[in-house]
Parts: C-alpha cells; structure tokens; sequence
C-alpha cells in the first residue's frame, strides 16, 4: 500500500513531521517497506522549448536540436520524434534523471557520433498518458514556466507500507489515519462529504439472484447520464501520480481515487453497451468473457458474475469485461459498488489465475457499510469533472449484515499483556478505532466496526489495545534457568553423536535439499516408488529423495569437476519412502573419493577401499556405544552397490533389520552419471534401526571387571574353501569359550602357492585369560584343541600348523 | 704412606691424559683388579699397626674414593659422546610433512541448531520433532488458516498431491499442533527442523529451517515472550547488551503477534549486532492463538502462551558472515571447509557456545 503524508492529511489533523509519521507506522504494525523521493527525481523533469533543429549528419530520422532550458546556454539533445520542431514547448530531462516508465537513468551519450546532453520526453515515457508517438507538446501557456520544474512540487515520500492480510481497513488511506489517529499521532478529520440529491430514477434494472453459494450479497449503483469523460484535473492526476498511480482518464482515475482514499473499489460500466439491465449470478460451466486484461476465461459453474441478457459483463470483485468498458467517448456510466464474499472472490481469482487490485481487496474484506459512500463519493466528482446527470442510488440486497458485538473482559488485557491500562484508556483506544463501547459490570460491550473483518473475538481487542498503547510498554520477565525434562531424548542424542562421530572421520557435513532429480533417484530408489512433488521448482528437483545418495553424488561430481579429488562428505537427514507423514527415515550418508596418501613422501598411495569405509561405519557404531563383537557382516546390498565389494551390517545376528550398508558404487551407475572419480565408496547408516539404548552412561558404567591373571596369545592357520568367510572362522572360536577367549584377530589370509586352489589360508590370533586363575599348559591345550575343532567342524577348515 | 701419595698422585696424573675408553679400563684394573694397586693396599690393612691402621684405612679410602670418581666420570663421559655421536648420524629433517590427516566439518546450520538447543536448554525447553511431509491440516487449519485465507498466500507451498492435502511443511509451526495433541499441558518445546516454500531466488531457498519455540502455561504472557527471546538473542549472538524491538504484525495462529527485530550497524563491511541504529528483523513470535489451542483441545481460559519462529540459517548467516544462502546447499568443499565447524566443538553450556 502506497501513501504519502500529503494525502493521509485529507484525514488527519497532526503536529507530527514525516520523519514521526515512519516510526509510529512501524509502531502500530503498519510496517513500513520503502520510502522513495519522488520530488527530488521528478524535479529533475524540466519545462524547454527547441529553439533550432537540425538533421542529424550520421542518421536520417535523428535531429539535433538546440534547447533553451531556462540556462544561459542551449542545450544540445539528439532527438528522433518526428514532431520535434523549432518552437515547441516540451519537457526536457537532463543527465542523471530516471525515465518514470522505463527506470534507465539518462547519461550524457554520444548517439551516432553527436553528444546528447539529456533527452526530450514522450508522455508514455513519463506515465502521463500511454501517448508514445513523438515527444510531449505543452501549450503556449508553459512558454512563461520554461526551466521551471514540470512536476508540481510534492513535499511528501512515496510511503511504501507492508499492511498485513488481517487489515483491509488500511488499504485505504483514511483507515491508516484512523489507527495513526487511535495511536495518539493526531485526529481524524471528520469527513463531511456531500450527499447524491437526485429526484431521477436508476432505470437499469439490477437483480440478484437468489442462489446457493451466491457470492453478492449487496449492489448498490447509480446512473450517470451524459458524461464527457475527460483528462483527469491536475490536483486528481497529482494525488494519483504521488502515489505511483498512472492517470488515464477522469473516469477510471475517480474510481481509483476513491479505491485508494476509502478502500471502496468500484466498477463503472458504459451503460449502453449493457443490454437491458443488470443479473448478478453464478455463471454456468463454459461460459467465456474478456476480461479488461484483454484474456479471454472461461468459466466454471458456480462462480460470481455480473452479467446482463446477453452474457457475462464482469467477475464479481475482480476484474470487468471488455464489451462494457468505459472509454473517452462513453456518454452514460452505470457505477457499481457491490459487496463480495471474500471467500467466492479468492476461489475465483485462484481458479482463474487471476489478480487484481480489486480481488486483493475483495478477499480481504470490504467494509459492507461503504457501498452508499463510495457512491457518492465518485458520482459527485464524476458529475464536478465530466458533467452530466446522476440518478438516484439503487441498492439490490440478498442478504443483511450482522453487527459484530464482542463482550470484553477487561481483565484480560493484563493477563495477556503482562502489563496494565486503565478501562477509560481502553474505551478512549477503541473509540478512537470505531468500536463502540458500553461499560458493563465487568466487561465491556463493544460493537466491531463494519470495516475491521478480523475482529471477532476477545483476543483480537486485546491486540488492538496492546497495538494502540504500545509494544514497547511489554516488561521483559526474565526467564528461569531451570530445566525439569532432558533437552534431548535418546534417539535425538544419537543423532547428535553419529553426526559429529562421522565428521570427526575427515567427512564434511553437507546439507542438500530434500528433494532430487528423478533420473538421479531412480539409480538409488531401490524398492521406492517416485514420490513427485506437485509443484516443484523445476523438472530437475521433481521427487523427494529415496536416498541421500543422489544430491550427494551429483554434488561429490562438482566439486570433483572443481579439481578436488580425495574427498569425503556426508549428510545425515531424512530419505522418504512414501507420500504420507511419517514415512521418513533418518539416514546417514557418506561418500569418499580419491586416494589415501595421495603426493606422500612416506607411504605409499593407494585407492579409497571398502576396507576404509567398513572402518568409518564400524568405528562410529563403537564408538555410538554398539557392541563390536555382536556385530554382523553379510554382503546382501541394494543394487546401486558393487555386488562383490560391499556389505550389510547387523547390530547382531538376531536383528533384521540393517543397521548400515557400505561399500563401492555401482561401476555402472558411475559410468551413467559420469562421475570423474578414482574410486567412488558410500555408507549409509539406518537411525531408525539403531537400538536405542534405554542406559545412559550412568547405568552403562557400574562395575569395572578385568583379570589380573596372565594371558597368553596362540596363533592358528586354516586353510579353508574360499567362500568361507573370516566372520564364520572367528564366530566359531569365539563360541567355544567366550569366558576364556577375550580377543580374536584375523592378521593374515593368503591365497596362492602352497596352498590349494579354491582355497585360502587365514591366520588367527586368539588371546585366552580367565578371570579366576592363572591357566597351565593343560588348559591351554584343551581349549586349543576346541578351538581348532570347533573351527574345522563349522567351517570344514583344516588346520594349518 | 709415601706409597699411598705416589700412587694417587701419578693416577691423577695419567688419568688426566687424553685416554680411550680401554685405556682407562686398563687403569681401572690396574687399580682395582684382584691383584690392583689399591686392591693390594687394602690387603695390606690387617698387617699395619694398630696406631696407624685407623689413619691409613682413612687415607686409602679417600684415595679410593677419588681415583674411583674419576674413572668413572671419564667413563661416562665417553660413553655419553658415543651415544650422542650414534644419534648425530640419525638426525632426520623433522621438517618433511607428517603422516597426511583429513579433518571433517560440521555444517553451520548443525552447528548453530546445536547453538539453539543448548541456550534454550538451559531455561528448560526440550527439543521436538516432526515429519517433513505434512497434512494440509497440520500446517495451515489447526493454525488457524483455513483454506481461502489469504494469508495461506505468504507461503508458497509444494505439494504432493493433486487434491493438495499432503504437503511439504511451510514452517515448523505444525510441530507445535503435534505436540500438543500428543500431550498435555504445559509445554515448552523447541523444534528446529528443514522446512519448505517453492521460491527460489538469490535471497530465498527452496529449503531453509526454522525453529519453532512454544511456550503454555497457566499465566505465561508477552512479558515472558519478550523475555525469553531477549535472553536467546544476547546469548546466540555472544554479546551483553542488544537492542530488540517488538513491532506488531499478524500471523494467523499468534495473537497479538509480533516481528521482532534486532539492533545493528555495519562496521568494515560486517555486521556488527547489538548496537547501531539500524534494525533487521529476525523472527516473529506472538500470544498462541486461542483457536489454536482449541484446535487441540486445550482450553484457552486455563492455559496461554507464546510460540515464535525464527530462520535458522538466517541466524548462522548473520553471526558467521555468510552473505549468500544459496551456498548453504551447494555443497561446495571449499565453502564447507571455510565455513563447517571442527567437530570437537560442540556448543556448550559451561564452555560457551562457540571458541
């Protein structure tokens, strides 16, 4: 919403200077987003007459002209408009001015080799009028103005105010003055406006029809016969233009004057381009009208209209229609100010894809009380500035507005607000807004002013009263450091930690969108179907991620394409698997490329393996606090895995759920996506299966239990089926005595000479202490032999030494 | 006697040679062996009258004493030049690089999330969670923005269906309708989470977060409002003293509502927070609407209190220096590493919130 301080003066009587004015808008929650000087841009603007023309030597359609602009010397301006000629008076903008149409700032330009001081404006250039066919010409009674400013000189900003959607009173300026004036910054003016005294008769006939969901509930109209509709008066254009309006003509500038001044929009149709008389109902399916945006729509059923015998006219509160658009010549003028249901207005608009200034202000709540208002209003200066003569007003009803009484506990102003105000303060507060006010024993009894929609509850007066007394009168009540329940449950503590557990293994934390590409997705959906997003940003962020892996690859691609190679990132968030709340999963995610010692003058570089990554998801499930000997290692992963190179771990053999997978990228999806790395290696670790330990450390921690007694290492070789795994040997020594065996290492596997093809040799070194006694060489063979007898039995392995 | 002095003083003498370390093996032997000169003296003790016995032990042992010292000094100290030679030849050039490390980083966002719970942790709010897909229902009616409100116009909502009840949640705001369906009062909740509106520009992303605070309690009004929120903003922002202005505005689900904004000014390019006459709004807050509460059956003439939301990256963004969103989600190394945090620090209370 637009406003200057000069206007807002037609309705309020203040001391105040602007510079006040900007803070109490933000002070009442009139939040101001701009002020712009007009005055010191259009001052700029001058009034010049060309004293000599003459043809540009390098272009045909170019002059140059000579032009006195009230300075000792002429000025020369390179000009192409055809009606440029020695002796007219026209308007001259000098180097540094911003054309008002097209914001380019002017320099002083060579145009085909002549230096041009500054430019000679059209009227469209300026917004005067949408006259773009050669240069403004002023008449002979400028020739006494010429160097003076062509704009009059307008002392106020262009205030830019942010109103709210729950005030539509503000839209107009009189309701920014009635809250400037409640808030103490001045007086409302009373406004004594002059009232239609016609003794003739509408004689279009209007109707509503009585109809389920009809969107109008009251018409209120008056004719005005032969009109001559006109250029606006100067003090009309200058209110319009002072507020960024453009003026067209006298009619269509009144009707946008009274919109701004009161928030009444109103319509005015050419009353003899409308056949017989006036049907405000709901439209059928199908039906079309152009609109004034010169778009064809068609409609669907059921959505307001006014319309005359031969068809649709105009959306009600939106937009009107071609076929009855005023123009200059337009004789006899039908004025509209109709009451809209804020809910059938929106409807429409969004249906339609449609908005306007008259819907923005429809959908928000028009005062129902202004229709007579904003009649006369309009009707009298439509007859001051075109003539003409104006009808009685007609009023058509289907339906009558209720009051709105709210009894208020004045109480609760200081139960909500903290602080205290007395009850005549309230009652002078919401007068001053419009209510009226009666004291009753404990409450009041207040009747909610017809242009303020969004008051329907106690609530909503105690806003307005803190709004009114002032935000800054709220006491700060420090608060209590006490804290009665943990910050974070278990589960969120577990995110916390694997999400720093995983960085501090050299992986960058990286957040991406938790929606992808498509064709990025399908590589990683697995079972998932495409969750699409109806609306998305573009084609390319399509899908909410099934997978982290995705994002993360495309952008592991760039910054791989930047020329980084050895890299590591993760992010831990949400993958989805279905399009209701809470199918979501919480996953971590990591990938790393490159080599390990890259450049190293001490050790040797090698690729990234799954070796690596297998430690980064071991290690942090450890150090989470899993149990490490419980751990289970299998190699069923999803598709978008190497086969052969990667890994599903279970918390322990009983779960059945993964707690991670880990392992190389699909060579193949590395070759689709065109991936530049050396080696490409990914984890994922399930939130959602992790155990959630019901222990904290304080229980974890109870009894400390170590033997003292000596422990002794035995090393054993198997030779072994290759397709045996180094898991299945160390189960099977760790079942034979878990009392006794308190560490099993696999140190060495060897396949190749002396050792049987299809087969391998694993080496494995066993600790054996017991936490009662010293073990004798006796019971150190006893359990050698059922460790290699287990070993054999499970495994089919045989011993080696 | 005269024995005694000769021996001493020509052992001195020849131990003050420049001698090997055999060398002065073989005069330790010669002095100490079985058969040593000193060795021999001592036998000779017994023989020695009564009278002198006492004094000649006396001087031997003196005499031993010292040569011993001696020896054993030079010992040493040829051992000690071997040693130290041996390790003169090992010198490496300790300036070569060491074994290669990686470091990771925590994302500013994680961090200052982390930032976040741990001060409101300490006035005893507690965090909550909520899902990143939601009902039409939980994101805009129980909020007291029924469909055709205009209001549902401030936000750009992706949806997942045609009939657009499944959505991408607009604001952690819903957090607040499922904790307190699942529950009852009071409340004092945090919920900082990803949230979602289809704009897309240099200053909006597609995803952003928020965090949602919500306060109910018998008697909780603005004064607390205001008060939590100015003891959140000196801490987060690690100052002592901020300008803070409350200036209404409106929010379906708050009532009254507020925007809050903070006192700033620039210095050397960067924004300086707390002092200035320049204001940035930062969140905005209000009275929980009683239709809200009634919404999840909460009875409003009990129980009132506040809720505020506020833009976490926009947070991060003012107290790091990070001028362009967009490179929050670009996942740039370069970005990650400048702007990531060690993981070792982790906001806390007794350490402070950030080194």
């Amino acid at each position: 919403m637009k406003i200057t301080f000069d206007w807002l003066q037609d309705h309020l009587k203040t001391n105040f200077k602007e510079k006040n004015l900007l803070e109490q808008l933000t002070n009442i929650g009139l939040e101001v987003e701009s002020v712009e000087s007009l005055f010191a841009e259009n001052e700029l603007f001058k009034i010049a007459k060309i004293i000599k023309t003459e043809k540009h030597p390098n272009a045909d359609r170019l002059k140059v002209c000579d032009v006195n602009v009230g300075e000792r010397e002429l000025k020369k301006v390179v000009c192409g408009a055809s009606n440029a000629k020695e002796g007219l008076i026209t308007i001259y903008a000098p180097p540094g001015a911003t054309i008002p149409k097209t914001k380019i700032k002017l320099v002083t330009a060579k145009i085909r080799g002549v230096t041009s001081h500054g430019m000679l404006c059209s009227e469209s250039e300026l917004n005067l009028s949408d006259e773009s066919d050669g240069i403004t010409e002023l008449s002979s009674k400028y020739e006494k103005k010429i160097g003076k400013s062509f704009f009059s000189k307008s002392k106020s900003n262009l205030i830019d105010l942010s109103i709210t959607p729950n005030r539509p009173d503000c839209l107009g300026i009189r309701g920014i003055a009635r809250d400037l004036a409640a808030s103490g910054f001045g007086k409302l003016l009373e406004l004594k406006e002059k009232k239609i005294k016609s003794k003739i008769k509408q004689t279009l006939k209007v109707k509503i029809n009585k109809e389920k969901n009809q969107g109008c509930s009251t018409f209120g109209s008056c004719l005005i016969t032969n009109v001559k509709n006109t250029e606006s008066p100067k003090w009309l254009k200058n209110k319009l233009s002072s507020v960024g309006q453009k003026p067209i003509s006298a009619i269509v500038d009144i009707t946008n004057y009274v919109m701004l001044d009161i928030n009444r929009p109103l319509h005015a149709y050419d009353a003899d381009k409308i056949e017989k008389g006036i049907i405000v109902r709901n439209s059928n399916s199908g039906e079309e009208f152009v609109a004034l945006d010169n778009k064809n729509y068609k409609l669907e059923k059921g959505m307001c209209v006014i319309s005359d015998y031969k068809g649709v006219l105009g959306l009600g509160g939106i937009i009107g229609g071609t076929r009855s658009g005023t123009e200059l010549n337009t004789k006899n003028i039908l004025l509209e100010s109709a009451y809209f249901d804020p809910s059938s207005v929106r409807n429409t608009a969004k249906k339609l894809n449609l908005d306007t200034d008259a819907k923005f202000r429809f959908e928000r709540g028009i005062d129902p009380l202004s229709i007579e208002d904003g009649l006369h209003k309009a009707a009298l200066l439509i007859k001051e500035i075109c003539g003409g003569e104006i009808s009685k007003i007609d009023i058509q009803k289907v339906g009558t507005h209720k009051t709105k009484v709210i009894k208020f506990d004045t109480n609760l102003f200081e139960s909500v607000s903290g602080y205290k105000i007395s009850v005549s303060e309230m009652i002078k507060i919401l007068e001053n807004l419009g209510f009226k006010c009666k004291k009753e024993k404990k409450h009041l009894k207040l009747t909610v002013p017809t242009w303020r929609p969004d008051i329907s509850q106690e609530i909503d007066i105690v806003e307005e009263l803190v709004r009114m007394s002032g935000y800054d009168k709220i006491k700060i009540t420090n608060p209590i450091k006490e804290r009665n329940k943990s910050t974070l449950n278990q589960s969120q503590k577990l995110f916390h930690f694997l999400q720093r557990a995983v960085a501090s293994k050299g992986y960058l934390e990286a957040i991406t969108w938790s929606f992808t590409d498509a064709n990025y997705n399908m590589h990683f959906q697995g079972e998932n179907k495409n969750i699409e997003i109806i609306n998305p940003i573009s084609s390319d962020l399509g899908v909410l991620r099934n997978s982290i892996f995705s994002n993360l690859i495309m952008h592991m691609s760039k910054n791989l394409d930047r020329g980084f190679k050895d890299l590591s990132i993760f992010e831990i968030g949400p993958v989805f698997t279905g399009k209701n709340p809470g199918e979501q999963n919480t996953v971590v995610c990591g990938l790393s490329s490159g080599k390990k010692s890259r450049l190293s003058w001490i050790e040797k570089e090698r690729d990234v393996d799954v070796f690596d990554i297998k430690r980064d998801v071991v290690q942090t499930l450890v150090e989470a606090g899993y149990n490490y000997d419980e751990f289970f290692v299998d190699n069923e992963t999803p598709n978008y895995y190497h086969p052969g190179k990667s890994g599903r771990l279970f918390l322990n053999k009983n779960e059945s759920q993964a707690a991670a997978f880990f392992g190389e990228i699909h060579p193949n999806i590395l070759k689709k996506i065109d991936i530049k790395a050396e080696s490409l290696l990914g984890f994922e670790i399930f939130l959602d299966n992790l155990k959630i330990s019901n222990k904290n450390l304080k229980n974890q921690k109870i009894k400390f239990n170590v033997s003292d007694f000596q422990k002794s290492e035995r090393d054993f070789a198997f030779t072994v089926n290759k397709d045996v795994k180094a898991q299945d040997l160390v189960n099977a020594i760790s079942s034979t005595n878990k009392n006794l065996i308190s560490n099993i290492k696999v140190f060495d596997v060897y396949e190749g000479q002396n050792i049987p093809e299809n087969q391998k040799s694993v080496a494995i070194s066993v600790t054996i202490q017991s936490n009662e006694k010293t073990l004798n060489e006796n019971d150190l063979e006893n359990i050698n032999n059922l460790i290699i007898e287990a070993v054999e039995n499970k495994t089919g392995a045989k011993i080696r030494s | 006697m005269s024995d005694l002095k000769k021996i001493k003083d020509e052992f001195l003498l020849k131990l003050n040679e420049n001698l090997n370390f055999n060398e002065i093996n073989e005069i330790k032997s010669k002095l100490f062996g079985k058969n040593g000169l000193i060795s021999s003296q001592f036998k000779k003790i017994g023989s020695i009258n009564e009278e002198e016995r006492k004094k000649f032990a006396s001087d031997l042992n003196i005499i031993k004493d010292e040569l011993l010292e001696l020896i054993d000094t030079k010992i040493n100290r040829i051992k000690n030049s071997e040693i130290n030679e041996k390790l003169e030849k090992e010198k490496i050039d300790v300036t070569l690089p060491e074994r290669s490390f990686v470091r990771g980083k925590i994302h500013p966002v994680s961090q200052t999330i982390d930032e976040i719970s741990s001060i409101f942790s300490e006035i005893g709010f507690s965090v909550e969670e909520g899902p990143d897909v939601e009902n039409e229902y939980n994101n805009f009616t129980a909020l007291n923005t029924p469909d055709n409100h205009p209001a549902r116009d401030m936000h750009d909502t992706f949806y997942l269906d045609k009939k657009k009840e499944k959505l991408l949640r607009t604001h952690t705001s819903p957090v607040q309708i499922r904790t307190m369906l699942k529950d009852k009062p009071p409340f004092k909740i945090i919920a900082p989470g990803r949230t979602y509106r289809s704009d897309s520009d240099q200053t909006h992303s597609p995803m952003f977060h928020q965090v949602e605070g919500l306060h109910i309690d018998k008697n909780i009004n603005m004064g607390h409002l205001k008060g939590c929120l100015n003891y959140f903003i000196k801490e987060f922002f690690e100052v002592n003293k901020i300008k803070m202005r409350f200036r209404p505005s409106h929010f379906p689900f708050t009532e009254p509502s507020a925007e809050v904004d903070i006192g700033y000014e620039m210095k050397d390019g960067k924004i300086v927070i707390g002092e200035g006459n320049q204001w940035l709004e930062i969140l905005g807050c209000g009275m929980v609407h009683p239709n809200v509460l009634k919404n999840v059956k909460i009875d409003p003439s009990k129980f009132q209190g506040y809720a505020f939301g506020i833009g976490i990256d926009r947070l991060a963004m003012l107290k790091y220096g990070i001028h362009d969103l967009r490179a929050f989600f670009d996942c740039d190394f370069r970005w990650l590493n400048h702007f990531g945090f060690d993981p070792l620090d982790v906001p806390t209370n007794y350490r402070g919130l950030s080194r």
